[in-house]
């Protein structure tokens, strides 16, 4: 007996092919729609044969491309916002590091009397990668900050004469006596270090970290 | 009746300009974020460091879910 793979005729109205139809006519004898979707739109909307040669020769479906593009510039804009979100759990991470290493221990810097009236030293504190300045401002006043400058970590230059903290690389000026910014585009405080006289020796205990 | 018909193009223009601006305002937010909460750390200020980093999570969650329904209407599109 002979295969017959042929399907039974479906004659139901709403069967595939003959949607929409009111009578027994297949779907086949009316055109068929054009799909709006695959027809080129020219930028200015105009028809195709009102646009120049040149566009007819390279057609490109603008509202298609517009709208590829979008779609392509959010995906970018998404995996922004997750390296966005990685930055402020790096900044987590690096405070949960911080704080396992704990307060920095004293360390001594210098014996009062090696450091006259006006003159500054440089030491590092709490690691060796922490540059920082010691001024003895008079006779009883020692302060000391962190020689990076809080705008791009340029090392800055004090002057004792006019009472100012200098940042060279943009003209960024701190207050001597406090380390506060006075000038320029630093918006932070350089950090203090924390000191205290031992025995005739300037010891170092700390640092404050400021935002003001 | 709802008839669930995919979007057509024009609707999907649309719907990708307006989950765009979405997205770019909460971008723009988690930038400031991010600035403001390094601003507070390098201050010294440890108070806003995981409240920051959860409102950043919540952003890029709700960024996730608008691509996510982006992809939807792509492969439902007719």
């Amino acid at each position: 007996m002979a295969d017959d793979r042929r399907q039974p005729l479906d004659v139901r109205i709403d069967s595939e092919g003959r949607e929409g139809l009111t009578g027994t006519t297949p779907a086949s004898v009316y055109q068929p729609l054009q799909d709006v979707e695959q027809v080129t739109v020219a930028p200015d909307g105009r028809s195709m044969e009102l646009q120049p040669a040149w566009r007819t020769d390279f057609p490109i479906d603008w509202p298609q491309d517009h709208y590829v593009e979008r779609r392509d510039f959010m995906k970018f804009m998404v995996l922004t916002s997750l390296a966005f979100t990685v930055g402020q759990f790096w900044i987590a991470a690096q405070n949960w590091w911080r704080r396992r290493r704990g307060e920095p221990e004293a360390v001594r810097l210098a014996l009062v009397a090696d450091v006259p009236i006006g003159a500054t030293r440089t030491f590092s504190y709490p690691t060796e990668y922490d540059p920082c300045l010691l001024v003895r401002s008079d006779e009883r006043t020692f302060v000391a900050f962190s020689q990076e400058c809080t705008h791009l970590s340029c090392a800055v230059i004090p002057d004792v004469a006019e009472g100012i903290i200098r940042c060279p690389c943009h003209e960024g000026l701190f207050d001597l006596a406090t380390g506060r910014p006075i000038a320029g585009p630093p918006r932070r405080p350089l950090s203090r270090v924390c000191l205290a006289i031992r025995g005739g020796e300037i010891v170092a205990t700390g640092v404050e970290e400021r935002t003001a | 009746m709802s008839v669930n018909r995919p979007f057509t193009r024009a609707q999907r223009a649309t719907i990708v300009n307006g989950m765009l601006a979405f997205v770019l305002m909460l971008v723009v937010l988690q930038l400031w974020l991010l600035t403001a909460t390094m601003n507070a750390y390098l201050g010294g200020d440890r108070s806003v460091i995981w409240p920051a980093a959860f409102a950043s999570a919540v952003c890029l969650l709700l960024n996730a879910g608008l691509l996510r329904y982006l992809y939807h209407i792509e492969r439902t599109r007719r």
